[in-house]
């Protein structure tokens, strides 16, 4: 057998220190291992814009992006984001500024309670980057992993429109 | 003077909501909070033999276990009343872990407190419990030949039997009829956040952050639940993710986390788990419905008879009112409704979205259409033909409807006329193509209580209007902004809106669509009692140049008070408190609604056309537009109340084609989550093309305002079933329509 | 959750032996099913070896044309990679119409390959489930049933094999490359799905500490001409009622080539090997298909509540086939 490296120290069980790079700051959390990124958010780091609608994967209220690729962290342990970047919708805005995603949802009025609209805003940021916002069908498939059961789905087509097309902020109001 | 309402105000709370800055129920940060977990029943009937609690005591970071041996009982559980009514509203007249016996899948039979979150789920994973089980019937399927005819339901204040005319009669002589019977599914609500409570005690005085439509209905309810004075608990919804009626009423998870954090002595937040959202906070029952329609040959009806089978809890006499809105929306001289209901080992069901307005318009407007095919006439057509002049059940004037142009407009907008009638013509490569429509109505109710604001005006000028009713993201607090800017006549970024917190002036809940009429009136009247306020007091001021002026010569505009025919005459709030001394003036506003026996039908009306794509190999069905025209009375905000539009005709796409929930043969909800549950994602939901006709309406409440959170969802699977119908030739009687019952 | 402890290794030998080396542990890739599946107390892992790390990411092409996947390569990496898109756009279409945006980022392939049933009765920890506990019952046969397969099933489990992805690879004879401590070992991924029968809680021939380092798609031109098409009742973010995974080669009016698996309707991903039989040198009609679509079906069993299952899988493959029959034909 060829000669392996000794795997990295087993942590926990219990609470073992946790260094997380979050919206470019670094944290260290005291958690043990089994916590998901999302409670390690929620509930030890005081960042709760990333949402729990289930908890399985399957509603995309807890979307964040680790290493810039837009994931749900409730099935990401928080252990394995070590030496990984985390991008939650609290490092969205710069210097209070909203992002033209973020201004964009507002004058659409891509959201009615708003629980899934951090998700919503950080898979949409993301789709652009990723290439898949050209046509309305296209943008509607590859934003079907963020439920939205206030079904405010045509404005968020539209507000992701408006910022692929760079006309953010004019909103229905005009219409 | 109106420059505020009806404008598409951006949502006032929406920087909080796309920062992720809001703070919901379960995202309160206090020191030594606690997390508790419940644990459930596996059986839907029985009782607990054995609870061991030895190893979930024992596990880490554990602070207590309590059952129905060792929590402290408290006070009494309050009747079941709707929220609208402004005191306690239970959701069931049943309260857990008080004995040993189960009367549903899923009833709450422990809970463990803990440091962390997964603590205290893996300690709840360590209750073992020895259940001894019995027969339970849990469907319309198993307690048919139990059913019985009830003589009340929806807290008593419906009938479970209406009658008018003779409608026996009256089917024996009709030379057309239609008789069918549907089913619709049983639905959960759940909205994207669950129900969640943080309790806070600080002596005998107890604090909850519940996620509820109504903060007063959960301080009452857990007041008298616990024996705790009103007066000591305060209840704070800063923010709602969604509801759609699972929130309406209040359940046992507020008190028990108030419970819970008297147990552990320490703040404590209970969050129901997704599968616990589906036995913990009601449903919209499965139900059966049998309508028969008689007509003559012109299509006029003649008889009406409507009858509904439904399952409800060991507890409460509950059907949603499904007969309701189908009894009211066409003109016909005899009717016959009831209500037969089956005991059965569920929750006690309750408000979903269009709480029976849904289920039995899909039911009402399929027959219409398929009368309308009988008689070889245009659907629209047959549905002018019964137009309602008045309301059907009492004969008294419509206090306001517009659905004549809602049928219009939405007509000129579908192009219904161009509309091929004859069914299965059209295709789009392996789809068929088809329109259906359908009409909307939901009742606008009054609240059973008073509802007050307080408005503020401080000596720079700047305002808010204090309400404790909750924003569940309706856009209410955005509205009432506007409705307060008007009512004071100071501009929009002057005024602030507080809201969400039981401390406040007294609201109902925001329920049944009532929310933007009861809270708008309490808010018009405080600001505009504010406004005379300080015009009387300009008037009396030697001072002020509007001395000795009349004040109802005085208007108001961007916070200055001039005189109408003399603009350049006055001076500002501002100047007035300044000169005075006063730091700020207040006012109270109190709406007394008018009661339910108003002599007037209220009701919002609406037309809705559905395009769908059916592909008939493979029995898929993709709705391509929705258009729905609706006649809600003033609309306060164009854009959330378009939104909310929007989101009741997804509602019922998602009605018609997508959400139910199966009960397995062991008693339990089978699909409990959201990967099977099913409810639509974006690649779902086509375009809406959504308009309002504005009506005036002078008696629902001092702004005319009738409501749109239900109403959109309203007739939209009736005309999407309709569609299927005009697609493929094919009638489907039960939601939702499935691939298996496509192909 | 139960308690777990965790630790990170960077090369794969480490990996093997340290998950060989105790029974109570498990690999961590993507974690969509891993944390899932521990967080429901579906499965017993108490140390999880987080193998995010290792160099078992890429895809490459190989001299003779075929594909070699990482084991570590990720849905969305895999599925929009021009390689897979050109030459495989079943693949790549199976993959894409899996599981959401999100999932496919963290999803990787091997544990695609070893992804678990969706059946309800399976995933409740406390429910009778021959998969999970084995001799305790299985509940979905009295169960609701709506989603289970009707190809591929026994007494003792009807669950449905989940995969989108794994449909498509069998259809295009996917070898499965394995390693352990004793060596590397390549799998036919014909052999690697094992039908239920009376062991439904073994669905791969792997041991513990086996570990997929690639998936190698062998050349196939006549895959250039391929389809997923997936039936189910949402548009999207949901698992098949039904697939097909399908390439053809029409010439002359005649069927040359086929390739033609089943998802959602199997215990596992189904490779239709008596339609393919009843196509071959046929002529590429509709009543061709459904002859073969039916001769596949011949033998499904069906539950009280999927017995549609059974024509909606074969109006599947005749829309597959005659969808792939009018694009050969196309100038």
């Amino acid at each position: 057998m060829v000669a392996s490296q000794l795997p990295d120290a087993v942590q926990g069980p219990g609470p073992v220190d946790v260094v997380l790079n979050v919206n470019g700051a670094t944290h260290v959390v005291r958690l043990e291992p089994r916590v998901s990124l999302l409670d390690c958010l929620r509930d030890h780091m005081n960042l709760t814009g990333a949402k729990k609608g289930c908890n399985q994967g399957a509603c995309g209220a807890c979307t964040v992006w680790v290493d810039k690729r837009r994931v749900v962290a409730c099935l990401t342990l928080a252990i394995a984001c070590e030496g990984r970047e985390i991008t939650t919708i609290e490092g969205m805005a710069e210097n209070g500024t909203l992002h033209p995603m973020q201004k964009a949802f507002l004058s659409e009025d891509a959201f009615q309670c708003g629980y899934c609209t951090p998700g919503q805003i950080m898979s949409a940021v993301a789709l652009l980057a990723e290439g898949h916002a050209g046509s309305d069908a296209e943008i509607g498939e590859w934003m079907s992993g963020n439920i939205c059961r206030c079904a405010a789905y045509p404005n968020i087509r539209t507000a992701i429109r408006d910022v692929r097309d760079g006309v953010g902020g004019v909103g229905r109001a005009t219409r | 003077m109106t420059t505020a309402i009806g404008r598409p105000l951006d949502r006032v709370d929406g920087h909080a909501k796309v920062t992720g800055a809001g703070r919901y129920s379960a995202e309160i940060a206090l020191p030594g909070l606690a997390h508790a977990v419940l644990v459930t029943s596996r059986i839907p009937s029985g009782r607990v033999e054995l609870i061991d609690t030895y190893d979930a005591e024992r596990a880490e970071g554990v602070l207590a276990v309590l059952h129905h041996l060792n929590l402290p009982k408290g006070g009494s559980v309050p009747p079941l009343l709707p929220s609208l009514f402004g005191a306690a509203a239970s959701g069931q007249t049943f309260f857990p872990m008080q004995d040993e016996v189960i009367h549903y899948a899923g009833q709450h039979l422990a809970m463990v407190v803990a440091e962390t979150l997964d603590q205290a789920e893996h300690a709840a994973r360590l209750v073992r419990i020895t259940y001894q089980e019995t027969a339970s019937i849990t469907t319309v399927e198993q307690g048919r030949d139990r059913a019985y005819e009830a003589e009340k339901i929806f807290a008593g204040f419906i009938p479970g039997r209406i009658a008018r005319g003779d409608v026996a009669a009256a089917l024996d002589r009709a030379p057309v009829t239609v008789e069918n019977s549907y089913y619709c599914a049983a639905n959960h609500h759940n909205p994207i956040e669950c129900s969640a409570t943080t309790a806070v005690w600080e002596g005998d005085r107890l604090t909850l952050y519940d996620a509820t439509q109504g903060p007063n209905a959960t301080l009452h309810t857990v007041a008298e639940l616990l024996n705790v004075m009103p007066s000591h608990i305060r209840v704070v919804t800063n923010y709602v993710g969604g509801s759609f009626g699972c929130k309406a009423m209040i359940w046992d998870h507020p008190a028990l986390a108030a419970l819970a954090a008297r147990a552990v002595h320490r703040p404590v937040r209970l969050a129901l788990s997704r599968e616990q959202m589906f036995s913990s906070v009601g449903h919209r029952e499965e139900q059966e419905q049998r309508l028969t329609l008689g007509a003559d040959r012109d299509g006029r009806l003649t008889a009406i008879r409507h009858h509904k089978l439904s399952p409800t809890s060991h507890f409460d006499d509950w059907a949603e009112p499904s007969l309701g809105v189908a009894s009211q929306i066409y003109a016909c001289p005899n009717y016959e409704g009831v209500y037969n209901l089956i005991k059965a080992n569920t929750m006690t069901p309750t408000f979903t979205r269009c709480p029976g307005e849904a289920s039995g318009m899909f039911v009402m407007e399929t027959a219409m259409d398929e009368l309308a095919e009988k008689l070889d006439l245009d659907p629209l057509e047959l549905r002018l033909r019964n137009y309602a002049e008045t309301e059907p059940m009492t004969g008294h004037p419509w206090s306001s409807k517009g659905l004549r142009d809602c049928y219009r407009r939405g007509a000129e907008l579908a192009r219904w006329s161009e509309r091929d009638p004859r069914p299965g013509t059209r295709r789009d490569g392996n789809w068929l193509l088809g329109w259906g429509m359908a009409s909307s109505g939901y009742p606008v109710t009054p609240p059973g209580n008073p509802q007050r604001a307080r408005a503020r005006i401080f000596a720079d000028g700047s305002a808010v209007v204090q309400s404790s009713f909750s924003d569940i993201g309706t856009g209410a607090a955005t509205a009432m902004t506007q409705v307060a800017a008007d009512g004071l006549g100071v501009p929009l970024e002057r005024m602030r809106i507080q809201y969400g917190d039981s401390d406040l002036p007294n609201t109902a809940a925001a329920v049944g669509s009532a929310g933007a009429g009861m809270v708008s009136a309490a808010v018009h009247i405080a600001a505009t009692a504010l406004r005379d306020q300080l015009i009387a007091q300009a008037v009396a001021d030697e001072h002020s140049p509007l001395h000795g002026a009349d004040p109802r010569q005085v208007v108001v505009s961007d916070g200055r008070m001039a005189l109408r025919d003399r603009p350049a005459t006055g001076e500002t709030y501002a100047e007035l408190l300044q000169r005075a001394f006063m730091a700020d003036a207040e006012a109270l506003g109190t709406w007394n609604p008018p009661g339910m026996d108003t002599p007037y039908g209220t009701m919002t009306f609406g037309a809705q056309f559905a395009q769908v794509a059916v592909d008939p190999d493979l029995g898929l069905c993709r709705v391509r537009q929705l258009i729905g025209v609706f006649d809600p009375g003033r609309v306060l905000n164009r854009k959330t109340a378009h939104s909310q539009l929007m989101g009741g005709m997804l509602w019922g796409m998602s009605h018609a084609l997508l959400e139910g929930t199966i009960m397995g043969p062991d008693g339990r909800w089978a699909n409990a989550s959201l990967g099977e549950y099913l409810v639509p994602v974006n690649a779902d939901a086509p375009d809406v093309l959504i308009e309002t006709i504005e009506t005036t309406d002078t008696v629902v409440n001092p702004l005319g305002v009738k409501g749109v959170g239900e109403v959109g969802m309203v007739g939209t699977a009736a005309a999407i079933a309709n569609a299927v119908w005009h697609a493929t030739g094919r009638r489907h009687h039960k939601l939702p329509i499935t691939i298996e019952s496509l192909l | 959750m139960r308690p777990v402890s965790y630790s990170r290794v960077s090369d794969v030998a480490t990996a093997i032996a340290t998950v060989a080396a105790d029974p109570t542990s498990a690999y961590l890739a993507g974690g969509t099913t891993k944390i899932d599946m521990l967080r429901i107390y579906a499965e017993p892992s108490q140390r999880l070896v987080d193998i995010n790390s290792l160099p078992i990411d890429h895809i490459e092409v190989q001299p003779d044309g075929a594909v070699r996947i990482g084991g570590l390569a990720r849905m969305n990496d895999v599925a929009l990679a021009p390689v897979v898109v050109d030459r495989f756009p079943m693949l790549s279409e199976a993959l894409l119409l899996g599981a959401s945006a999100q999932l496919r980022n963290m999803a990787s392939m091997g544990g695609n390959m070893l992804q678990r049933v969706r059946c309800s009765y399976f995933r409740d920890a406390e429910a009778s489930c021959n998969k999970r506990a084995p001799g305790t019952g299985c509940s979905a046969l009295a169960g609701v049933n709506r989603g289970h397969a009707v190809l591929g099933t026994s007494p003792h489990c009807i669950a449905t094999h989940p995969s989108d992805a794994a449909v498509a690879l069998v259809a295009l004879d996917a070898m499965i490359h394995v390693q352990n401590s004793g060596g590397h070992h390549a799998i036919a991924i014909d052999d690697f799905f094992l039908l239920p029968g009376d062991t439904p809680e073994r669905e791969h021939p792997l041991n513990h500490g086996d570990l997929i380092t690639a998936i190698e798609v062998p050349a196939l031109p006549a895959a250039r001409n391929s389809l997923y098409l997936k039936v189910r009742d949402r548009e999207s973010y949901e698992f098949a009622l039904a697939s097909a995974a399908c390439a053809l080669t029409v010439t002359d009016g005649v069927v040359a080539e086929v390739r033609l698996a089943l998802g959602g309707v199997a215990t596992k991903p189904w490779r239709a090997r008596r339609a393919e039989q009843v196509l071959r040198g046929a002529p590429a009609t509709r009543e061709t298909f459904a002859r073969a679509a039916a001769a596949e079906m011949a033998d499904a069993v069906p539950q009280p509540m999927n017995a549609f299952k059974i024509e909606l899988a074969q109006r599947t493959m005749i829309r597959a086939l005659e969808t792939l029959t009018a694009r050969g034909e196309a100038p």
